[in-house]
């Protein structure tokens, strides 16, 4: 008679996460359409944004003189929410596909799966964020921030991408179909939008400027952007952070407690 | 006209009629599907207004009271670009689930298969414009041009869903495929970023201006605005109508050239 041995240890679970957030990879590497609206959306953000909206440097007060410096971070966060959902969608194709109930199925901590559905995402988001910035400097993108300019802007859609994955899940888990993706697409490009994406917040009027002043994207976006139109301060670092590390509690929180509840 | 050729004439009509009206139901059972294609417009047009009031004062920028009055016409053919390829999708479902094959089985004339679609959807998308236009005049938008510029837009709409849903009708006759037809809507959101729709043109530059100067939405759209922020003018209505009418008639025998070779094709 064989037996069999459940391990239930952190190392376990780390190795779980790793091989759910792989298997996320290999299934890009399988289907690269899924690329599609991940790469391609932002960069024609990217495009379109500096095309139509060149002129808005022209005006006194706008925070650069290089379209380029102000709308690339913005379009790399379009992004970055973009592979957070395709993260979440993944998930949702699972339990569309019946993967997700074996999942469920198998003896030890849901949490890994989780874990490794996040860590897919934000891997995920360097690959919009590389074609923004590569397609943005062949337009004459700068960068006076430096290195660590760059490295906040990473930092930033890594953590866009965590956490609206874990919204999508949050929905996903409930709803459990890839239709209800929609709702968390048309939030989160919603809530990018009520923000500072476009121009600085002293531009906003009325109910705008408070949407935007209360809006965590706000931080966000101040964050990833500081490095490209000046040089980085703690100011503009920490409340972006603090932004991304509450958002992924909230997230996290609510996708897992969804996550316990389901059944297979 | 002979009897028999204005019998018809009659038959083709009353069988486009009841073929829009199955498309018609098909939009009012599936209302929440709808309703972002009004929603999200709304909302760019309502950001935009508050986030764009500074540039009201750029040199080279229409002399406008608000954004709003500005971005009326973009946010009407957004809203109609929404909707535009559910003629096609529409058509591709029916082609995927056989009913096609049952319609040219029956004794349906082939124009109104791609027309009745069509119209279903125009009459949506004119709709939609009526609703877009109380919702920007209550929020204190003006139209230069009056009752006949509202219109003039209310029509320009359903001229367009003609020309988009015919290009989605090819592609739906050509793949057989809903996903292929849904591709083609990245595309018209693409053509409109690239257009006058959200900013003149004159206040763009390079290669970006170029192609938004010879956008064929920029042809329509400009028009259109000149009628909601100058005064009306008989030449830009003409200007408005004309150009989506002759890209529809171009769109809809592309469609109809592509259902009949289809049928031929063994």
């Amino acid at each position: 008679m064989s037996t069999v041995t459940v391990s239930t240890g952190l190392g376990h679970a780390g190795a779980v996460s790793l091989a759910v957030c792989v298997r996320g990879l290999q299934r890009l590497r399988a289907r690269p359409v899924l690329l599609i609206p991940t790469v391609v959306m932002p960069v024609f953000f990217v495009i379109s944004f500096t095309g139509a909206f060149s002129s808005l440097t022209r005006i006194e007060g706008y925070g650069t003189s290089n379209i380029f410096n102000w709308m690339a971070p913005y379009a790399a966060l379009q992004g970055a929410v973009f592979a957070g959902v395709g993260g979440a969608t993944s998930a949702a194709d699972d339990l569309e596909n019946g993967f997700f109930d074996r999942l469920l199925l198998t003896p030890g901590s849901r949490l890994p799966i989780l874990i490794g559905t996040i860590g897919y995402s934000a891997v995920r988001s360097f690959i919009p964020t590389t074609g923004v910035l590569a397609v943005a400097a062949l337009g004459g993108l700068q960068l006076p921030g430096g290195v660590l300019g760059l490295v906040s802007l990473f930092a930033a859609t890594a953590g866009m991408a965590v956490v609206f994955c874990l919204f999508g899940l949050t929905i996903v888990y409930r709803l459990r179909t890839l239709r209800s993706m929609m709702i968390v697409q048309v939030v989160g490009f919603s809530s990018m939008f009520l923000s500072i994406g476009q121009v600085p917040i002293e531009f906003l009027d009325g109910w705008l400027h408070h949407a935007a002043r209360l809006n965590p994207l706000t931080n966000v976006l101040r964050l990833s952007r500081q490095g490209f139109v000046g040089e980085l301060s703690w100011d503009l670092t920490w409340p972006g952070l603090v932004a991304i590390a509450a958002m992924t509690l909230v997230g996290g929180l609510s996708a897992l407690r969804a996550l316990m509840k389901m059944a297979p | 006209m002979t009897g028999s050729g204005l019998a018809g004439v009659m038959t083709a009509g009353s069988q486009t009629f009841e073929l829009a009206r199955r498309s018609l139901v098909g939009e009012r059972r599936q209302l929440l599907s709808v309703m972002p294609g009004l929603i999200f417009p709304l909302l760019l047009a309502a950001v935009y207004t508050k986030q764009f009031q500074r540039v009201l004062d750029m040199p080279g920028f229409p002399e406008v009271d608000s954004f709003l009055d500005f971005i009326l016409p973009a946010c009407i053919v957004q809203a109609v670009s929404f909707g535009a390829t559910a003629a096609g999708s529409e058509l591709a479902l029916d082609i995927e689930n056989g009913f096609l094959d049952r319609l040219l089985a029956s004794p349906v004339a082939r124009g109104p298969i791609l027309l009745g679609r069509l119209a279903g959807a125009a009459i949506v998308a004119s709709i939609k414009t009526l609703v877009i236009l109380a919702v920007f005049l209550v929020f204190g938008a003006e139209v230069a041009g009056g009752l006949a510029a509202m219109l003039v837009m209310v029509l320009v709409a359903a001229l367009l869903v003609l020309v988009i849903g015919g290009l989605a009708q090819v592609m739906a006759v050509r793949t057989g495929s809903q996903e292929a037809v849904g591709a083609t809507f990245p595309l018209i959101f693409v053509s409109i970023f690239m257009s006058s729709a959200f900013f003149p043109t004159t206040l763009m530059n390079g290669w970006f201006r170029v192609v938004a100067e010879y956008n064929p939405i920029s042809w329509v759209i400009n028009p259109v605005r000149r009628l909601v922020i100058v005064e009306w003018s008989t030449a830009d209505a003409l200007q408005a109508l004309g150009i989506p009418a002759v890209l529809a008639l171009g769109t809809i025998s592309a469609a109809a050239l592509a259902l009949q070779q289809r049928l031929t094709t063994p």
